[in-house]
């Protein structure tokens, strides 16, 4: 009934080819905006930010980037979490100078990035880091792939504890943010302020998504699904393979490097990869994308929500509600993240993504189906 | 608890501060994890001490204390989560029991204005009190462990340990690394050699680092590990024959469940402690009065006595005892006569301001059923870490089955570790443009 497209008419093919074709879905999008861009940063604390908004946004840019290279193109990764960690180091050293040393000499030293330029490095290098271990798609594909992407999540978490160049020298081997503002605005440390951390965040997550959204629907994203869905046939219509594919690792590594960046700088403040960083990490956002939908955009969000504030609400009924220990709980949320998973996968493998489109086909007809 | 979901259905806690009309203790406990047969007996002997406080004095000075219990698995995001969650609360201190999140929170407290306390963990040059204001970590950190491992040694190899073979094997985090730094200085001073073998996240793949230590054939064995990891090390220990006596761990890998495992062939293994071991002190009838046999004991119950419960316990007994010093303070600062008058209007930075205070003496720990169980220290703005940083050692008895002080708290090497501490606190206090206090 309010949902439909009667009467909405495309009479040019901009108009025609737009993201939301729909009006009513358009004017939900803009409202969507609004509300996360203008209201939201004046009803949040503390608990709201560090909670659930930051982590939602960064895991929901970690699996737009795992989608694209999963999603879109078809190659299994298992490396995000060691891709993150390349984000989070990169934005780190670029935060505090990069120093290049030759025979135990201080060659040069690079000024300090702001903290914008920092975390868009943090992409840039991972993006470079994604393509070299993207190379072995070329040969390989499916499980093997994913072993090959093994490898890189565990030689990177490796590199990272190993070379104290990495992380400055500390005692500790830890990673701290220093204080960086954004026009006199504090993003990083800890006195920073709820609405300008999630601001910062929001704005990455906004630009990646438009990035994706569009990459996914032009000639870029076409090749990358060609490949995914018969790489023989691709070829003989002209998609170049090994380009493709590196893209695609390239840029779903910028994406998983600007989250990992994020993640360390803005949410966590102090990192050790070994424990943020490790093959769990690599596992939350390859679910994420599994529930919420492969090759998909709102699915990337969907799953991240999902799995972010799934634990959170569990805590909140099953602990401060219920009154259960905690321990059962947070067993609770293992047993219940893994029954979803296998629900997913067995009703519905596209997903909650899925899910959304068939309540929209649904909507579109009601209340006259037939 | 039912009005913090209220809030958060209307959006706007903001500013909202709790009546305290309760002292109010989070636990941030891992029970779940890889780390959760240490994350048990922790959140237990926590929990219970501050059960019995409530069941026989009536809490603190009349006033009842709450712990409240947040599940983190070890892992810095739930860390932060259940941080953000119970700062609102109350929360007078906070123990993560986890070097990790007590990196992540060392900041954030500062800002909240509430103290954290990191008993023999997390980041050691927070002794240095001019930089960390609301950091402590009284009454051993990890530094004191290295100098009383090497003092110890010192002592069993007749005082010289000049060529001797020493290796660290350590959990590779930012636990494991700390002591390298002390370990090294000391090498230097003493002339032992170190050799350093780290232990990946969670300790359970160790077959290569032990076959390095048979081929290498070091005097001593010292270990930082922390969970699973510390079975696997004696189980492998074992395996290639390495004497027990000369294996020595700091006090995270001296519990039950780190030799129990091996069964007869781990006796002799020792750790590092910094507080008594077993249930023989006039405490315990009173948990067991009050807490087990009122129901009401933590968990399953099945931990008291244990190392890692008596930590936990231990960890409660000074926070309570600095609510006092809080409650004596605020006092004084009203000019009343009534010691513990206000003892209900305490917050989180009058409690640090106790903590500050701090002063255990052997006559204290007597009146409170515990002779002789820890240290005795005082706590100043300076120093955060109590004033000597006292460590015994204590080995495993594997017919009895129980832990065995085989030292008494002896002074560890400060001389060496003063230093360390002040530099790396003071770059600590460069890179986030903090000004010393205490001046």
């Amino acid at each position: 009934m309010f949902y439909r497209e009667a009467g909405d008419f495309s009479t040019t093919y901009p108009q025609d080819q737009q993201t939301f074709p729909i009006k009513f879905d358009r004017y939900r999008y803009y409202v969507v905006l609004l509300i996360a861009v203008v209201i939201v940063p004046f009803v949040i604390n503390d608990y709201w930010v560090n909670s659930l908004l930051l982590p939602f946004l960064i895991y929901a840019i970690a699996a737009l980037g795992l989608n694209i290279l999963v999603g879109y193109c078809g190659q299994v990764s298992l490396g995000t979490g060691g891709f993150m960690a390349v984000g989070a180091y990169s934005c780190y050293k670029f935060m505090t100078g990069v120093d290049i040393w030759w025979g135990g000499e201080l060659l040069f030293r690079l000024p300090e990035f702001n903290i914008f330029f920092s975390v868009i490095m943090g992409g840039v290098m991972t993006a470079l880091v994604g393509v070299l271990f993207g190379l072995p798609s070329l040969r390989i594909k499916g499980f093997y792939l994913a072993v090959a992407t093994l490898a890189a999540q565990f030689f990177l978490v490796w590199l990272f504890n190993r070379v104290s160049w990495f992380y400055n020298y500390s005692a500790s081997g830890q990673i701290s943010v220093p204080e960086r503002d954004l026009f006199g605005i504090l993003i990083t440390g800890p006195s920073v302020q709820p609405w300008a951390a999630y601001l910062f965040c929001l704005f990455f997550t906004i630009l990646c998504a438009y990035v994706a959204r569009n990459l996914t629907r032009g000639s870029a994203g076409r090749k990358w699904m060609a490949i995914r869905d018969m790489d023989i046939a691709a070829e003989i219509i002209g998609v170049n393979p090994p380009r493709a594919k590196l893209t695609a690792f390239m840029v779903s590594s910028f994406f998983v490097g600007i989250s990992g960046a994020l993640f360390f700088a803005v949410y966590l403040g102090a990192v050790e990869v070994g424990e943020v960083f490790g093959i769990q990490k690599s596992f939350i956002v390859l679910f994420m994308i599994i529930i919420g939908g492969l090759g998909s955009i709102f699915g990337s969000f969907a799953g991240a929500a999902f799995l972010v504030l799934l634990p959170v609400v569990l805590k909140l009924v099953g602990v401060d509600m219920l009154g259960w220990p905690t321990d059962i709980v947070a067993h609770l949320n293992l047993v219940i993240v893994g029954f979803l998973i296998i629900v997913f996968l067995i009703a519905e493998p596209h997903g909650i993504a899925q899910l959304w489109r068939v309540a929209k086909e649904k909507l579109r007809l009601w209340p006259f189906p037939h | 608890m039912k009005y913090r979901l209220g809030t958060m259905a209307v959006a706007a806690v903001m500013g909202a501060s709790p009546v305290l009309a309760e002292l109010v203790f989070p636990s941030l406990s891992y029970r779940t994890g890889p780390y959760a047969s240490g994350g048990i007996p922790l959140a237990d002997g926590y929990a219970d001490y501050f059960t019995m406080l409530n069941a026989r004095d009536g809490g603190i000075g009349g006033v009842m204390t709450n712990v409240m219990e947040c599940e983190t698995a070890y892992n810095t995001e739930k860390g932060v989560e259940c941080y953000e969650s119970l700062k609102g609360e109350g929360a007078l201190v906070f123990q993560p029991w986890s070097t990790g999140i007590a990196y992540q929170l060392i900041p954030k407290t500062a800002v909240d204005d509430i103290p954290l306390h990191t008993m023999g963990y997390g980041r050691t040059s927070a002794a240095n009190g001019t930089v960390f204001s609301h950091t402590f970590n009284y009454p051993a950190n990890y530094w004191n462990g290295a100098s009383g491992a090497i003092n110890y040694l010192m002592e069993a190899h007749d005082g010289d340990l000049n060529g001797k073979k020493i290796t660290l094997l350590y959990h590779n985090s930012a636990y494991g690394k700390e002591p390298i730094r002390t370990l090294e200085e000391l090498s230097e001073k003493h002339g032992f050699e170190l050799s350093l073998m780290p232990v990946d996240h969670p300790g359970q793949e160790q077959k290569s680092q032990w076959l390095q230590i048979r081929r290498d054939r070091p005097d001593n064995v010292i270990m930082y590990g922390w969970g699973v990891m510390n079975q696997v090390a004696v189980q492998e220990a074992i395996n290639i024959r390495f004497p027990m006596e000369d294996f020595i761990g700091v006090w995270w890998s001296g519990s039950e469940n780190d030799v129990m495992a091996a069964g007869e062939a781990a006796n002799g293994y020792k750790a590092l402690a910094f507080h008594g071991v077993g249930n023989d002190y006039p405490v315990f009838a009173d948990i067991q009065t009050y807490v087990v046999e009122a129901g009401n004991a933590a968990g399953a119950g099945d931990q008291i006595g244990t190392v890692l419960y008596n930590r936990g316990m231990y960890a409660a007994m000074l926070a309570a005892e600095a609510v006092k010093y809080a409650a004596m303070l605020a006092a004084e600062a009203v000019k009343t006569a009534q010691e513990m008058h206000g003892v209900a209007d305490i917050t989180p930075a009058m409690m640090r301001d106790g903590m500050e205070a701090l002063e255990m003496t052997e006559a204290k720990m007597e009146a409170l059923g515990l002779p002789n169980f820890g240290p005795t220290f005082t706590v100043s703005c300076e120093n955060h870490g109590g004033t000597t940083g006292l460590v015994a050692v204590s080995q495993w008895n594997a017919s009895a089955q129980q832990w065995d002080m085989i030292s008494d708290f002896a002074p560890t090497d400060m001389e060496v570790i003063q230093p360390l501490i002040e530099e790396d606190s003071a770059a600590y206090a460069a890179e986030n443009n903090i000004d010393t206090r205490c001046n």
